[in-house]
Formats: C-alpha cells, sequence, structure tokens
C-alpha cells in the first residue's frame, strides 16, 4: 500500500429495508430510523440511516478492500446530508499515510461515501497491516 | 431566563458523568454478530471475532431503554427538551479500538460529557451539540473508546413549498436536433455529417460550418474518445448539481468534441489524453445523457 493509492469506489443503494435492517442490528431504537410517519413528525422527510450503520458501512469498505487480516485502529467519522431511502451512496477512499515498522504497516485512509444530496459521511480509518497477514490489497 | 444564563446552566454539565458503570445487556456473541455483518453486507469475521465498528452496539440498551444512564445527562436532555430543543441527531462518531472482541466478552463502560457548544444554527434547525465519551473494558482492561457528538435541536419550521428536489434542466429540443435526441433515446449518439464535403460536425446545427452545405446524414459514433479538455466547477452551485464536479470536453474518436461528464472516476482524477468510453445513464427518471466512463481505473 503506498500513500496517495485510491480504493476502489463502492455503491450501496439505500434501501428502507438497509435503513432498518441496519437500526435494529446495532440496536438503536430511535424511530427516524424505522418509523417513517414519526420521522415526519419530527421534520425529517423521511427514515434516515442511523450513524452506527454508516460506521459500520465505513468499515466494511476499507475490510473488504485490505482483506480479513487487516485491523482498524480507529474510525473517525463525521455526518452531512442524510440517506434516506432510495438514494445511493458512493464510497470512495484514498491512503493519505503508510507507515512501515518491523512487523507490517500502519495506513491512514480518508474515506469520503456522497449521495444525491451531497456527502453523506467524511472519515478518517486507520488501519494496521501485519507483515506476513497473507492479505493481498486489492489494486485498481 | 437570559440565553447567556441558558447557555452558562447546561456548559454547567461538561465534566460531569453520563454513565457511570455501565455493562452491556448481553456478552459479545455470535449471533448479534451474524445478524450485525448480514443487514450491513459486511464479511464475517473469520476468526470469530466481532467486527471492530461493532463498538458502539455492545454498549446500546435497546428497545427498553437506558437503565443505567446517570442523571446529569438525562437531565441536560431535559433541560434542552424543556427549553424547545426537541430533536436529536448523531453528527460524529470517534473510535479507538485496542483489542478485538470475542463472544463470551462482557463489555462495561462509562461515559462523560465532554463538551456542550454553545448554540449553532445549522440546517436542521438550532441547538447544541453535546460531545460524550465513553471508555470500554473488558473486566479492567481497556478495549476502546468512544467519542459521540449528538445535536440536539429545535427542528426548523418545515420549508416553503419548493421542498421537491431540484431537477436538472431539461434539454431544448427543436427540428434542428431533435434527430439527435432521439439517437439519445435508443442509446446511439449521432454525428451529423455533411453531404457535400463528408465533414462530421458536433454539436448538431441545420447547415456545414465548413462549406455550407445544407445537407446532411448521421454517423453513429463508435463511443470511443479521450478528454480533450475539463473544468471542475467548485462554485457557484446550481440547483439539482452538487459540486465539485468536472465537466469534460470529449474528442470522439471521428473527430468532433463534446461537453459530458466523466464517469467511473472522481472529478480530480480526470485528465487531459485520459481514454474514455460512451454509456448512457439515467441521471434522472426520464432523462438520459450521454456519458463517457474512463476506461482506466486511477
Amino acid at each position: 500500500m503506498r500513500t496517495g493509492d485510491e480504493l476502489a469506489p463502492l455503491r450501496i443503494p439505500i434501501t428502507r429495508t438497509l435503513i432498518v435492517a441496519g437500526a435494529i442490528a446495532t440496536r438503536d431504537y430511535q424511530d427516524v430510523h424505522h418509523d417513517a410517519e414519526a420521522a415526519r413528525a419530527k421534520g425529517s422527510p423521511d427514515i434516515f440511516m442511523n450513524i452506527l450503520t454508516t460506521n459500520g458501512l465505513v468499515g466494511r469498505y476499507v475490510t473488504e478492500h485490505l482483506g480479513p487480516a487487516a485491523e482498524l485502529r480507529e474510525v473517525a467519522i463525521r455526518l452531512g446530508a442524510p440517506n434516506y431511502p432510495g438514494d445511493e451512496m458512493e464510497l470512495t477512499g484514498r491512503v493519505t499515510s503508510v507507515e512501515a515498522d518491523a512487523d507490517g504497516e500502519t495506513a491512514v485512509i480518508e474515506v469520503v461515501g456522497a449521495n444525491a444530496l451531497g456527502q453523506h459521511v467524511t472519515g478518517r480509518v486507520t488501519v494496521r497491516l501485519p507483515r506476513g497477514g497473507g492479505h493481498e490489497p486489492a489494486r485498481p | 431566563m437570559s440565553d447567556a444564563e441558558f447557555q452558562e446552566r447546561i456548559k454547567a454539565y461538561e465534566g460531569r458523568s453520563a454513565v457511570v458503570g455501565g455493562v452491556g445487556r448481553d456478552p459479545v456473541n455470535s449471533p448479534m454478530i451474524r445478524h450485525w455483518c448480514e443487514a450491513l453486507g459486511h464479511p464475517v469475521p473469520v476468526d470469530g471475532t466481532a467486527p471492530a465498528t461493532m463498538l458502539q452496539v455492545w454498549t446500546m440498551a435497546g428497545l427498553s431503554g437506558h437503565g443505567d444512564r446517570s442523571g446529569p445527562y438525562d437531565e441536560l436532555l431535559g433541560i434542552l427538551d424543556a427549553a424547545g430543543f426537541t430533536a436529536v441527531v448523531a453528527t460524529d462518531c470517534e473510535q479507538e479500538y485496542l483489542r478485538p472482541l470475542r463472544p463470551g466478552d462482557r463489555i462495561a463502560f462509562d461515559a462523560v460529557i465532554e463538551s456542550v457548544s454553545p448554540r449553532k444554527t445549522t440546517k436542521l434547525g438550532t441547538g447544541y451539540f453535546i460531545t460524550t465519551r465513553m471508555d470500554l473494558r473488558r473486566g479492567t482492561e481497556p478495549v476502546g473508546s468512544h467519542r459521540f457528538r449528538i445535536l440536539k435541536y429545535a427542528p426548523a419550521p418545515p420549508q416553503k413549498p419548493q421542498k421537491t428536489a431540484a431537477k436538472r434542466p431539461r434539454p431544448v429540443i427543436n427540428r434542428d436536433n431533435s434527430g439527435f435526441w432521439e439517437g439519445v433515446s435508443r442509446h446511439e449518439l449521432l454525428i451529423q455529417r455533411c453531404t457535400d464535403c463528408a465533414t462530421p460536425r458536433f454539436p448538431w446545427l441545420p447547415g456545414c460550418d465548413r462549406c455550407g452545405g445544407q445537407g446532411w446524414d448521421t454517423v453513429r459514433a463508435s463511443g470511443s474518445g479521450t478528454v480533450y479538455s475539463y473544468v471542475v466547477m467548485h462554485h457557484p452551485p446550481f440547483p439539482a448539481f452538487a459540486p465539485p464536479y468536472a465537466v469534460a470536453l470529449v474528442e470522439l474518436a471521428e473527430g468532433v468534441r463534446m461537453v459530458a461528464n466523466v464517469s467511473g472516476v472522481p472529478y480530480d482524477k480526470v485528465r487531459i489524453g485520459m481514454a474514455v468510453e460512451l454509456e448512457f445513464t439515467e441521471v434522472e427518471p426520464g432523462l438520459t445523457l450521454p456519458v463517457f466512463r474512463a476506461k482506466e481505473e486511477v
């Protein structure tokens, strides 16, 4: 892995099922994530994805790219435009630093998830790749 | 109470505990890991550990609510509710993972109210950002930390009737260019060719811009092209377009140039000379446009 490497984009359809299944799988029962009427009553046009699901999708993006040997060390995300049903989010990523040591390397990857409304998520993932972990980073 | 007094009152919660001695409802377990992976389309870790980004899940109270939140956090939210800041949305999540979690691990946690922002006005409404920091342990061993920011806000009044999302401008179709748009509807990119001097031309015009001839037929573009030039739009934003985006001048193999979007690469990766291939994209229902996909990923 090298500084400046780009991760292949990942497009995720934002279905009602993904939003509700993600909210429940993360044990987040805030009604705005599963009840469209309640969401509208609170001024939102529809239900929207919860932050725990977004966090998991950012982790998935990096993990799928680097393979099972990669260990996430830090994930820091900020949300912007909500993920509403019917939208699509495209995750893109770029390696901004790589530090090698005797046991492997530690990389920082900046991730952006954009939907039709703008940037849903911007984040920074710090990931550890142990030497000889058997990973074959996917090369675009 | 004046605004300043109110801000002082809520600011006083900084440094107070949000959770003391919280305990995960369930130990880390395989069914929850599998359900989470299934919902998110996440690979199931082959070594049986929980995906790191599940960290917060192990601290969630679930449908029955937070029995273990201590007074100050609920008090603070209650004060904001009573003052009209009734809605809540999560805005930031910063997690650090110190060791993998495995089925059977019992998670304990404490959280502190790290900061309460001054009053802020956002697109959603006016309110206060509250940042908490949670430290998670297995027994006495730290396993990770989690900084979480919410916006507690008074929902902005519903927008005026222009609530519907802006649509892209529609092409103006007239007798001089209707053949082009008919081609697009069949996913064909048609170039005009002068029947007098055989010069191809684009965009569509009534006469040849080389010899002035009025006769023409069409050639279907092969779809190969290269980026001849491009600009990146940052400002001003137009309705239905989200800057930044690249607008390219693509030179087709047939020798004419056309303005189009480049797909398949981020806006800042479009380069002069980049090989592109024609494709048709339905950019919104009822509007299909020719765009050019970068042939090699960068």
